[in-house]
């Protein structure tokens, strides 16, 4: 057998080996991308992710509607004035994530709340009108929201999140 | 083990076969010449019934695959065209349902078979370690699998589990949300979610039957323990050649397990299932009582436990990850409960509190079972990493005897002369 002479000199072997480690981790990389990207949500899924228009006009004062956007459940909430005034009361200090209710609706439509209807738990689908401050209440594992969809006791560890909308007259929101 | 290959071809074509690809010597020195611990009791009989297990589950799953389409329009009433219109459709699906179960309550008494008789002690670590990673992949393939007839049940356990992973935000904001869609495949669990469940449905169970290979091979290597806990010594005195005595003994184990199997198959297919899974899959309502799989209870009791979502999640991985480092947690160097007095009191209350951690893992999360999950939740972790640590410092074990041949013999002589026994207790 030949016999390796340790040479203080890079030999032509050592070149190669970091050559073809290099590559093959380059190589590693760039097979791995397509396989990992894949599961990402595909064109078909985000194309269904169009904007939506929700016509208000039917939804009465004290109603929950719920509606799909991008796959995901979506809580429209006609509050009555009682639940605003409950829901603006609240001493934001206290509160495990922070946000005046003011933050959580447009300006000037306050009777108006939209927001994801997936709790921030575990995804379960939390009812409305129930639980302590009848905002909604997860039967999964507890968690209580109030009217403004803010988390106030349970496990869930943020507010009910607010999909991107926007109010295109007075009756009619586009999501998305 | 060494020492046991005893076979030798004799026919022309054996002769040739063995210098080419030596697979009867093989088979033979590891199911027909392998010494097995002559004291062997119906517990070690499990092993065989959980690789039976996995053969019903792989045969009933290619058959039922042939039948079920993964896609969320049509995959519920595909499960329904298998349960009316496949001939035998009914019972290959209920085999393989509760196949599933009878899978895990095997898996749970071999599990808790090698916590008594420490038989993940020294040199059996590996051996264990792969045992729960066997453990893992059973849990993620009867998971995907019950999400695949896309029932009530099925959707929100998928939507629950899968959400497990959102805890990760709490660490580094968006990568919980990263992996989530990432494992969807879209915004909520739908379509791309059921097909790549089914795909790995598929999978996961062959890389099962691999490390299951792995943890046989661990075992021949290592040979195995027994309820004395004491190595052997002398194979001619300690041990028996697995066939006949082990095979058979194996067999009137799987009969007796196939019995229940059919009892639960035949008279209560649907008693560890859910109601709800007949209702088909509606992302808009939630179950009012959403529970998992009875095989996953005592884990979903803990999660529950914790007040905080990202400990909660912490706590259920952390409560099946603590396995793997028992080996090195216990430091008693007897390994059978049977000379551990103060030990095996600490074990059967363990036993009881996973049992009623189960228990409590099907109530709501409210009140009085939140304070009992809580409270044995931190028994659960205290007799790892607590009790068993502590109590090989402390504990004066009981006299080991000097082989198994002495303990087999003993035992003998006490039943040869009931008289003696009330003096020998």
């Amino acid at each position: 057998m030949a016999e390796t002479v340790p040479s203080a000199e890079p030999t032509r072997r050592d070149f190669l080996l970091i050559a073809t480690g290099a590559v093959g981790a380059v190589g590693a990389a760039a097979v791995a991308w397509p396989f990992i990207a894949q599961m990402q949500p595909d064109a078909a899924t985000i194309a269904a992710g169009a904007p939506v228009d929700v016509d208000l006009t039917p939804v009465a004062e004290g109603q929950i509607l719920k509606l799909f956007w991008r796959g995901k459940l979506i809580f429209v909430r006609h509050r009555t004035k009682a639940e605003i005034e409950s829901a603006a009361k609240v001493d934001v200090a206290s509160l495990r994530d922070p946000q005046p209710d003011s933050a959580r609706v447009k300006q000037g439509h306050a009777q108006w709340l939209v927001v994801y209807g997936n709790c921030t738990h575990l995804g379960c689908v939390p009812l409305g009108h129930q639980g302590q401050y009848e905002g909604w209440f997860c039967p999964c594992h507890g968690s209580v929201f109030d009217t403004s969809g803010r988390i106030r006791q349970g496990p869930a560890p943020t507010n009910l999140p607010i999909p991107p909308y926007t109010f295109v007259s007075d009756s009619k929101i586009t999501i998305g | 083990m060494e020492g046991h290959s005893v076979y030798v071809p004799k026919s022309g074509f054996t002769k040739w076969l063995e210098a080419r690809l030596p697979i009867i010597s093989l088979t033979h020195s590891s199911a027909v010449a392998y010494p097995v611990p002559r004291n062997l009791n119906y517990f070690w009989t499990f092993g065989a019934i959980l690789t039976m297990m996995l053969v019903v589950q792989i045969v009933t799953g290619v058959v039922l695959a042939m039948h079920y389409v993964p896609n969320a329009k049509l995959a519920f009433a595909s499960v329904e065209s298998i349960m009316r219109d496949v001939n035998f459709g009914w019972l290959l699906r209920y085999m393989h349902a509760n196949g599933a179960s009878m899978f895990f309550i095997a898996v749970y008494v071999h599990i808790f078979r090698g916590m008594y008789y420490g038989s993940y002690k020294a040199p059996r670590e590996v051996l264990w370690i792969l045992g729960v990673i066997i453990f893992l992949l059973m849990m993620a393939t009867a998971f995907m699998g019950y999400v695949l007839p896309w029932g009530q049940m099925s959707f929100w356990g998928a939507t629950v589990i899968t959400n497990l992973f959102s805890a990760f935000d709490e660490i580094i904001p968006g990568v919980g949300t990263w992996i989530v869609t990432l494992l969807w495949g879209g915004f909520a669990v739908d379509n791309p979610t059921l097909n790549r469940f089914f795909a790995l449905h598929y999978l996961l169970p062959f890389m099962l039957a691999g490390v299951v290979g792995l943890h046989i091979w661990a075992l021949h290597h290592v040979g195995q323990n027994n309820p004395t806990g004491v190595e052997v010594k002398n194979i001619r005195k300690d041990t028996v050649p697995f066939t006949p005595y082990a095979t058979v003994k194996d067999a009137v184990g799987v009969v007796f397990f196939l019995i229940l199997f059919a009892w639960f198959l035949f008279y209560i297919p649907n008693f560890m299932g859910h109601a709800d899974n007949y209702i088909e899959a509606n992302p808009s309502v939630t179950p009012a009582h959403i529970v998992p799989e009875w095989y996953f209870l005592p884990f979903y009791a803990i999660l529950r436990a914790i007040p905080s979502k990202l400990g909660g999640v912490l706590a259920m991985f952390s409560a099946v990850l603590i396995l793997a480092f028992l080996p090195w947690l216990d430091t008693s160097k007897v390994r059978s409960g049977n000379y551990r007095p103060v030990f095996r009191v600490f074990f059967w209350l363990f036993v009881a509190t996973c049992v009623v951690l189960g228990w409590l893992g099907a109530k709501p999360a409210e009140g009085g079972y939140t304070l009992a999950a809580q409270v044995l939740t931190v028994f659960y972790f205290s007799y790892f990493l607590i009790i068993l640590p502590l109590l090989g410092l402390f504990e004066t074990p009981r006299q080991l005897p000097g082989s198994i041949a002495e303990a087999v013999l003993a035992k003998k002589a006490k039943s040869a002369a009931p008289a003696d026994a009330s003096v020998n207790g």
